[in-house]
């Protein structure tokens, strides 16, 4: 639906927008796993405000968001349990081994033509696209 | 003012994917389902948000970031086993339910149990991601 591609595109424009300010202001990279697993192993202590500060404005905007303007969210793709604590796990240890996500390796990566990130990007959606492909069209999970 | 930065930064991050329908994981599995109903949004997204932050690369270049420091250099283009097998386990997650790290962060407060649930295994698999990586090097090493 073309509509939601403008909303797609918009959207984008924003978060590449978050990630200039990021970088241009503070001189750091907007990865969401790289931010949040430093506080989580230690790795981060040194600018821990920082990131706390980033996480804040993260989850905070959108909540507000949703308040003021009665956004309902969509349903989700799953709601069983296992399968989401094991997507999570899968996602928390992929993201660390990797050293980036979608918005690190993705849009910081290879928005500068790193190597690293165009390389990771393709895997992580090969993989996701197979695990669609096995789960849904194969195993009929979900 | 490096803090209130970092907050609009992660604010306008939230924003933009909420906008963007990153989400919806229902959306998100639409775009990696390219045998089912492939719905294109997400390439949008992607390519929204990398134009702004190739201008913001070359901005970057001979200068330092207006707050102090500098800027982060650029990592040897090392491909690595843990680049690569980190990111198919990652994938393998993003397909499963729809959710990768940023997106499960800024719908914390209206998502549910099942973004709670998703939030509380990805920061325990951020805890167990040092002793994979240890056991990973460690098999790479011998094989």
């Amino acid at each position: 639906m073309p509509v939601e591609w403008l909303y797609g595109l918009g959207g984008g424009l924003v978060i590449g927008l978050a990630g200039a300010v990021f970088l241009l202001a503070n001189g750091r990279i907007m990865g969401a796993s790289g931010i949040v697993g430093g506080l989580v192993d230690g790795t981060g202590a040194a600018n821990r405000t920082e990131r706390l500060a980033f996480l804040a404005g993260l989850i905070g905007f959108p909540m507000v968001i949703a308040l003021l303007f009665g956004f309902v969210p969509p349903g989700n793709v799953t709601t069983s349990p296992a399968l989401l604590i094991a997507a999570g796990l899968l996602v928390g240890v992929g993201t660390r081994l990797a050293n980036g996500c979608t918005s690190g390796h993705g849009v910081c990566g290879i928005s500068r033509l790193s190597l690293r990130g165009i390389v990771a990007t393709v895997f992580y959606i090969l993989a996701g696209g197979l695990t669609v492909v096995l789960f849904r069209h194969i195993l009929g999970i979900i | 003012m490096r803090n209130l930065l970092a907050a609009l930064a992660g604010g306008l991050f939230g924003t933009g994917l909420l906008l963007s329908g990153m989400t919806d994981t229902k959306k998100v599995q639409g775009w990696l389902d390219v045998f089912g109903a492939w719905d294109p949004t997400l390439a949008f997204v992607m390519g929204g948000a990398i134009l702004p932050m190739a201008v913001a690369w070359v901005l970057a270049k001979g200068r330092r970031p207006l707050l102090g420091g500098s800027f982060p250099e650029r990592s040897a283009p090392k491909l690595g086993h843990n680049l690569v097998v980190g990111s198919v386990l990652f994938g393998m997650g993003w397909g499963l339910v729809g959710l990768c790290p940023g997106p499960a962060l800024a719908s914390l407060s209206f998502g549910g149990p099942p973004v709670w649930i998703f939030t509380l295994a990805m920061l325990g698999g951020m805890i167990l991601a040092p002793a994979v990586r240890t056991r990973l090097d460690a098999a790479t090493a011998a094989a």
